[in-house]
Order: C-alpha cells, then structure tokens, then sequence
C-alpha cells in the first residue's frame, strides 16, 4: 500500500520540487491543509453512492466542512510562505510529493464501513487538534481552531453513531467494521508524530484520540489491532499511490483551463 | 437616504429566506467613513464552508448600492466563532413561523451534546424524532413529529 510510484515518466521534465528550507509554520499549516482538502475530496467522492439518501447528505455536508477549513488554512498557509500562492495555487497546481496530508485521509474509501473507521479517527484527531489550536500563540490558527472544532466535534458523533451502530449490529456489519479498523488502524500513528517546534505538537494529542477511540471501540464491541506496523511518510511528501489518482481529479479542471472562473 | 446599517441588516439569508442576516447573527459590524462615505461591513460564517457567503456578500453590496452607498467593502472574520446563540429573539419566532425548530442554547463544554427534545414547530408536541442528522443546509437537521406526522428542518445547536 505505501509503494510510491515515482511520476518522471518520459517527457516529464519538471524540475522536482525544489527542496529549499522552508518555515517549519508553513509545512505545519499545509499538513493541516491537505488533511482536510484529501479529506473533502474522499467524502465527496461519496454524493449520489451513499447506502441511504440521509447518509449521502451527511457525507457531503461534513465533505463541505471540511473543505470550508481548507481553504482557511490553504489561505494562511500561502500567507506565511509569502511566495504569493493563494489558496487555488496550493490546491490545484502542487504534486504529490508536494502534499503534506496523512495517509489516513488519502485511503480509498472502501466500504461504508471502511469510511466510517476513516472518519472517526479523523476526526477523533482533529477534536483535539482544533481545540489546542483555539489555544495556540497564532492569532490565525486560533480563530480557525475555535470555528473548525465545533463542526468536527459533529463529524465524530456522526462516525461514533455509525461505528457503534455497525460493531455492536448484525454479525456481518460487525465483521466488516472490525476488519475496517484493522485496515485503517496502523495509518493513525502517522497523525503523532512528534514534532516539539510546531504551535501544537501532535504527539500531545494523541492521549485524547486514545481515550476517545478506546471508549467508542469498546461501546462497538470492536478492538484496536495489535500491530506495529506503522506507515507514515505523509507529512514529508512520501504518498500511496492513491493520492496521485485523487489528484488528477481533484485538479484536472483548473489545470486545463488555468484561471477560469464563472 | 436609508442609512448603512438598515441597508445591511435588511439582507434576507440566501438560504433560509425568512430571517436577515442581522436575526441570524452573521452580521458583525457596519461602518461609514464619514469622509468618503465608504460602508465596510464585517460577516462571519455559520459554518467554514457555508457555500452561502458567496451570495450573502453580493446582496450586501447590492442592497448597499440600491440606498445610495455604491463604495463598499464586505470582510470576512472568523473570529469569534459564530453560535447559534447569535440568533436573536426575533429571528428565532421567524424560523419557528416558517417551520424550523430553532436551535437550544449551546451547552457548556463537555461530551458532545445531543439534543434531548425539539418541538414541533408545527403543533408544538415534543414527541419529535430526528431523521437525519444532516438537512437541506449544513447548519440543519431533519426531523419528523410522531404526533401530527409532519417533517421539519431543526437549526442544530452551534
């Protein structure tokens, strides 16, 4: 799953990206950015297939929740690099070793069950995040904490309901929703990584995700893997090779008409 | 002349169409530099990604023009967040007119808060149930009355 293709096939002369020091606030608020963007372009990818008319409209309003808090943080992001790149720039004219999201969000979305694993331990990280954040020194990141916390505090009652609903249900709602969180599970420990200078470490996060997530597993009569294989490469530009696929669709439009607006 | 301010709080939501922006909360501030005449008016957003603002600023600069106040200027903040809390009395009696049972204040920090009974803003029974926790906006959830059957949107507490 974590083999990355390297995209230089012939022709592709493109000067890689070119890997100057960047401020460490950049690369901090553009992970936040691209987890919340990959995430929106996933849940999205679910309007008109959701199981039931209810849930589609769910997936899409918590896809547009969290596109709303990419483009804030895609906005700042531009602002702090200072290189003049709006929030369009970032989203549609990057590459992918130029994408700072977990791998977690990029995952195909699988089954139902699959999504759900996915959404609430996004989420579960994301609570916290957003209410350290509301906390944090950065005048910015504060005010988009405080608003981002509320709709994600939603997000995880939303996928709590649905884990709980699917593990403590039918004895095949169950064996899919276990097996959804033995395929997600290892992806969570790439949201931790320490990372002592950025305005919240991350690492300080994860006693909450735990606490959260053991309470909501156990409710759904589901358990954690054990395993310790951890995939992780996100944050430093090292994808799946889905999050190229996701991508070409995410950006083929204002590619091939640069500038268009209506 | 109808002044700024009027002008501005007059704007009517693009999506709930029976409340202003000013009953709904999203209004911050209006000012007129009284040298130029220059109206800056400050919004926020219900939620980050209300595909709504997009609209809201367009009737703000147009209401603005159509009273006599053609230089203006609408900003965004964030900051604080905005709340169902903001709506106000008035605006609530609008949305239980047209159907849509306001929001309960937002509870103090804790667990997430689920909402324990919401009124049918039709016959006013409490025995409701929610349909679906996400409605026709992202600020809405659908629910339905056990006692007169009917369907209604809810302004989920924020």
């Amino acid at each position: 799953m974590t083999a990355h293709a390297e995209m230089t096939g012939p022709g592709a002369v493109q000067t890689a990206a070119a890997p100057m020091a960047v401020p460490n606030r950049f690369d901090f608020v553009l992970g936040l950015a691209d987890d919340a963007l990959v995430a929106a372009q996933r849940l999205a990818q679910w309007c008109t297939r959701g199981p039931e008319m209810e849930e589609d409209i769910a997936l899409s309003n918590i896809a547009l929740d969290q596109l709303g808090a990419a483009r804030l943080l895609l906005t700042y992001a531009g602002e702090v690099e200072g290189a003049g790149r709006d929030e369009d720039a970032l989203a549609y004219l990057r590459d992918d070793r130029e994408f700072r999201n977990c791998l977690l969000a990029e995952l195909p979305n699988g089954d139902f069950a699959l999504t759900m694993a996915k959404l609430l331990f996004l989420a579960a990280y994301q609570v916290p995040l957003y209410t350290a954040l509301a906390d944090c020194g950065d005048e910015r990141l504060a005010a988009i904490g405080a608003k981002a916390r509320k709709e994600s505090a939603y997000h995880l009652d939303h996928a709590s309901v649905w884990v709980r609903r699917l593990g403590d249900g039918t004895d095949e709602s169950h064996r899919r929703m276990q097996a959804a969180v033995d395929e997600v599970w290892p992806y969570t420990h790439e949201l931790f990584t320490p990372d002592p200078t950025a305005p919240v470490d991350p690492a300080t996060l994860r006693a909450d995700f735990d606490s959260v997530v053991a309470g909501v597993l156990a409710e759904a009569t589901l358990t954690a893997p054990e395993t310790s294989w951890m995939p992780a490469g996100g944050r430093n530009g090292v994808h799946t090779e889905h999050l190229s696929y996701l991508l070409a669709e995410l950006q083929v439009l204002h590619r091939a008409h640069p500038g268009a607006s209506w | 002349m109808t002044t700024a301010r009027a002008a501005v709080a007059a704007v009517v939501d693009p999506e709930i169409r029976v409340i202003t922006i000013e009953e709904l909360g999203i209004l911050r501030s209006v000012d007129q530099e009284p040298a130029t005449g220059r109206v800056v008016v400050t919004i926020t957003p219900t939620y980050t990604g209300c595909p709504a603002m997009d609209v809201i600023r367009a009737d703000i600069r147009r209401a603005l023009a159509a009273a006599g106040h053609p230089q203006a200027e609408v900003r965004t903040v964030y900051t604080p967040p905005w709340s169902t809390d903001w709506i106000t009395e008035a605006g609530r009696a609008k949305l239980a007119r047209a159907g849509i049972a306001p929001p309960d204040p937002v509870r103090p920090a804790g667990p997430v808060p689920l909402t324990l009974t919401v009124r049918c803003p039709w016959c006013g029974s409490p025995e409701t149930e929610q349909i679906s926790r996400f409605g026709s906006t992202a600020c809405k959830a659908l629910r339905r009355c056990r006692t007169c059957t009917e369907p209604f949107d809810h302004l989920k507490a924020l």
